[in-house]
């Protein structure tokens, strides 16, 4: 095989097939997908359940088909595909090292790299769960995989703790599955994933969620035997008697998922304390010079939908990277998380950039809104230049907000633009 | 009766495989046993993996002697089994006056113990050699003996180099009884059956007392397990600034919470030391996070929560044996002798810390001991003491790399990602000298799913491969043994009694 490419996509998961494609759209000759799992995909294809493309496709699609889509169209626009090969290393001078069972040890050189490599879920380690620490303790994602892609299942009787969208999700397949969920507890005091999958598998299926309350003990030597649930005040310390022993077989975290960015430490890319990812400017490029980086690596999305959207822009602009060896940027200015804004992406905002396109900004609130909302993005002097209503703001949803090339004049003026979410 | 053995040593802990080890030297017929599906699942899958400098231990007591001569031997054995092992010093700061007062009485103890090379550093030296220190640090003693090592490693290098040299290895067979004639142990009664023999080597752990007791010695002799729970920091987050163990001043509730490097790479936190009644908890609790935690940011107040990304306990078999010398006053040595009341025991009991550093000095002790006793031990001509460890992909360089996934493919399949752990060194755990069957005891001998995912991505691959290698279903891989499953059937396999109509509807 080649060592030399123009664009290099670490991951096939929806960013990095999505890059792909955008790479070779856009001039990219020699794109390679580096993919560590046997087949294309990544953690969609053990996402059977529907709810993707409905903003792309204005369909509902189950993931392996959403990813089909894309794989389909990666071989047709003839990218190389490498599967079942690890990245070992990248450096800043976008040098690729990797390991296959057949190929061997192999040493790439790309013009441009986009990180694609997703997330990992929090562990019990992460959320210090006291107890015994038996067999039967499982990520959600990991228990997803057990059910959906291998065909097992992973215990009989189950408490879920974390109302992220992949714990509620498991919650329907398990009990499709013939298993019993006794519980999905929350520490918080509201959901942590999207409402329309509270109201489809846990409310169509009888399932309780309890909110304020967490898991005080796991029980069980060998095997899990129970867990002892206890609700907590706002500072999340148990309130006494409130302690419950709920007898279950497996317990399931769905506690939150991590930007894997590990590879991208080791090329000097640097990362938002906030949200785990790299800092990335409009085309999703990094602060190291033709690394970009893609979908739930950069951030933790709630819909596949934007993250094949941010593939594509990476794609775009680390095909434009490889063909200049440079990217051409105007002046960028700062995009800063406001009032009841956790973080926005992408952390700045070419001017230039506006001429040619719309920037989307992602971000999300800090505290739920249950009313109506209008998020604003405004310049140093508090002067509007775009902004959108919207009927609620939940932590568990990202707000998207399109900054319109009609802004370009406004924005013109601005040195930093900062994002709110306020009541209307 | 179904075999004659010279010696059977009750437990496949660090020490129990040791003393195979160095037994193993001999003409003798030796059988070591382990109650669990695995080596080195008790006290020694979870400590410090500090190899203690010698300046703890009360003067003339046995951990005092034994840790002092165990570090003379740290090199030449952890070379030959391939046991990783660092000598790189350590430290216990000092923050007032007092606990100044207490560096002198350890330096004190650890010249009367023959430990060389320990200093009274100040403050600021401690702060050019470790910037990451307490910055109120007024002094440090440096024990340049202290050392990191891996008690995994150790016990399983052990265990496998016994097992090279003739050892029988018996796992998931736990003692019942002595088998007596008079006062003459003629054998063990297991939960696999008896077997006869001329000596037994108590090594049990956490369970020495009641081995002991069955045998009619040192009723008095008490196991009381103390528990010590630890928090592992990520390595690519969080790391020291060159390996070492950083102590705070001990009280008199023990050495305290450490912070210290792993040869893993990792920084370890820990532990506490809270006394439990059952031998078997080793639950994490909420009150002794807090309370490790706490200690660990007070010796280097820049660790992270956000990078703690394990958690275990482990638990310490603290007794109350006096030191064998009436002159000296210590109520919790290590227990090492013939016992008088009965014909045929090696006694060891109460093996905390420094147990796990004193292991190869027990080993070589009880060589002493059956000698002492009468026992002609001829030395074997062929006796290999080389363990050769199997390759480690991560430690390789690149061309070591790719050499080895070249001659051996399945290298080159990284299953564990953070860990970087490949295919090739499960398959060489799962067929070496004493075959990994669990999840865990692969993640003992690889270091596989230790890292910041903790098993999510590389557990179902492992349970495939563990499930083709052994020639079993998927639902009867474990994680720890018979009783840890890690599935339960396959799915669309639903029994009648799990469908409950009415809450579908």
């Amino acid at each position: 095989m080649k060592s030399n490419y123009d664009v290099i996509v670490i991951g096939s998961g929806p960013g990095g097939l999505a890059a792909a494609i955008a790479a070779k759209e856009n001039g990219a000759d020699d794109v390679l997908i580096i993919e560590r799992d046997i087949e294309l995909g990544g953690i969609l294809l053990q996402c059977i359940h529907n709810g993707f493309g409905l903003q792309l496709f204005n369909e509902d699609m189950p993931g392996p088909t959403y990813a089909q889509y894309y794989i389909d169209k990666v071989k047709d626009h003839g990218v190389e595909t490498l599967m079942d090969t690890m990245v070992l290393d990248i450096s800043p001078q976008r040098e690729v090292f990797a390991i296959n069972k057949d190929l061997g040890y192999l040493d790439l050189q790309a013009k441009a790299i986009v990180l694609a490599m997703g997330c990992r879920e929090r562990t019990r380690a992460q959320i210090l769960l006291p107890g015994a620490r038996p067999a039967g303790v499982y990520t959600a994602g990991t228990a997803q995989r057990f059910v959906n892609v291998e065909g097992h299942m992973p215990g009989n009787k189950f408490v879920i703790l974390g109302s992220g969208d992949i714990g509620m999700i498991m919650a329907r397949r398990l009990t499709i599955e013939g298993a019993q969920v006794e519980r999905v507890l929350e520490i918080l005091p509201y959901l942590s994933g999207l409402t329309r999958n509270y109201v489809q598998c846990l409310l169509d299926y009888g399932i309780p969620l309890q909110k304020h309350r967490t898991v005080n003990r796991i029980i069980g030597r060998d095997r899990v035997e129970a867990i002892e649930a206890v609700t907590v005040d706002e500072k999340w310390q148990p309130v006494p008697g409130t302690k419950e022993i709920i007898p279950c077989d497996t317990l399931l975290l769905s506690v939150g998922l991590i930007p894997e960015n590990e590879l991208s430490k080791k090329a000097g890319v640097l990362l938002d304390p906030i949200t785990n990812g790299p800092f990335v400017d409009d085309r999703f490029m990094t602060n190291v010079p033709g690394i970009f980086a893609a979908g739930n690596v950069v951030q933790v999305y709630d819909l596949v939908d934007w993250v094949t959207e941010a593939g594509f822009t990476a794609g775009k602009g680390a095909a434009q990277f490889a063909l200049a060896e440079k990217l051409e940027t105007g002046e960028e200015i700062p995009l800063k998380a406001g009032e009841n804004i956790r973080y926005v992406v992408p952390h700045k905002l070419d001017k230039n950039h506006l001429a040619e396109e719309q920037v989307r900004l992602q971000m999300r609130a800090i505290t739920p809104i249950e009313e109506r909302v209008l998020v604003t993005v405004e310049d140093q002097n508090g002067e509007v230049v775009a902004k959108k209503g919207e009927p609620y703001a939940r932590p568990g949803e990202i707000i998207t907000l399109a900054i319109k090339p009609k802004a370009y004049e406004a924005v013109q003026k601005a040195t930093s633009l900062t994002v709110n979410v306020r009541k209307r | 009766m179904t075999q004659e053995y010279d010696v059977i040593v009750i437990g496949a802990g660090v020490v129990g495989s040791m003393v195979a080890r160095f037994l193993s030297k001999y003409k003798l017929n030796i059988l070591l046993i382990e109650k669990e599906s695995d080596i080195g699942m008790g006290t020694s899958s979870a400590n410090s993996a500090a190899v203690h400098a010698g300046y703890n231990a009360v003067p003339g007591s046995n951990k005092a002697i034994l840790n002092s001569k165990a570090l003379d031997m740290w090199p030449q054995l952890s070379e030959e089994l391939g046991i990783p092992y660092e000598r790189c010093g350590d430290y216990v700061i000092a923050v007032n006056e007092k606990n100044l007062a207490v560096l002198e009485n350890l330096m004190e103890r650890g010249r009367k113990n023959g430990i060389p090379g320990m200093e009274l550093i100040s403050g600021e030296e401690m702060r050019r050699r470790e910037p990451l220190i307490r910055p109120d640090t007024i002094g440090a003693l440096w024990a340049p003996t202290g050392g990191i090592s891996d008690p995994f490693t150790a016990t399983v290098a052990a265990a496998e180099n016994a097992v090279m040299n003739g050892v029988t290895v018996m796992l998931n067979t736990a003692f019942e009884d002595f088998l007596m004639e008079g006062n003459t142990i003629t054998g063990v009664s297991t939960s696999q059956g008896d077997f006869s023999c001329r000596w037994v080597v108590n090594a049990a752990g956490l369970f020495a007392d009641e081995v002991m007791h069955k045998a009619g010695v040192r009723p008095e002799f008490v196991i009381r397990p103390r528990r010590g729970e630890y928090l592992i920091l990520d390595k690519a987050d969080f790391q020291l600034t060159q390996n070492t163990i950083l102590f705070p001043t001990p009280s008199s509730k023990g050495k305290g919470i450490l912070v210290a490097s792993t040869l893993h790479g990792n920084v370890i936190v820990g532990p506490n030391a809270n006394f439990v009644d059952d031998k078997m908890d080793k639950d994490m609790t909420r009150e002794g996070t807090e309370e490790i935690w706490s200690g660990g940011k007070k010796l280097v107040p820049s660790v992270n929560r956000k990078h703690i990304i394990a958690e275990f306990a482990g638990l310490r078999a603290t007794g109350n044996a006096p030191t064998p010398n009436p002159e000296i006053d210590y109520q919790q040595d290590f227990i090492i002798d013939i016992p008088s009341e009965v014909q045929g025991l090696v006694n060891l009991g109460g093996i905390e810390s420094p147990g796990f550093t004193a292991s190869p000095a027990i080993a070589v002790r009880v060589i002493e001991l059956l000698k002492s006793a009468g026992e002609d031990l001829i030395e074997k001509s062929d006796w290999n003491p080389i363990r050769q460890a199997p390759p480690v992909f991560r430690h390789l360089d690149k061309h070591q790399q790719a050499e080895l996934v070249a001659k051996e493919p399945a290298y080159g399949r990284i299953v564990c990602r953070c860990e970087m752990i490949t295919e090739g060194e499960i398959l060489a755990a799962i067929h070496s000298p004493i075959p990994a069957t669990t999840y865990d005891a692969i993640k003992r001998r690889t270091w596989l799913g230790t890292g910041r995912c903790q098993g999510g991505f590389d557990m179902p691959r492992v349970v495939n491969i563990l499930s083709e290698e052994l020639g079993i279903p998927p639902e009867e891989v474990t994680k720890k043994g018979d009783s840890s499953p890690l599935l339960y059937r396959r799915t669309k396999d639903v029994q009648q009694d799990h469908i409950v109509v009415e809450d579908l509807i």
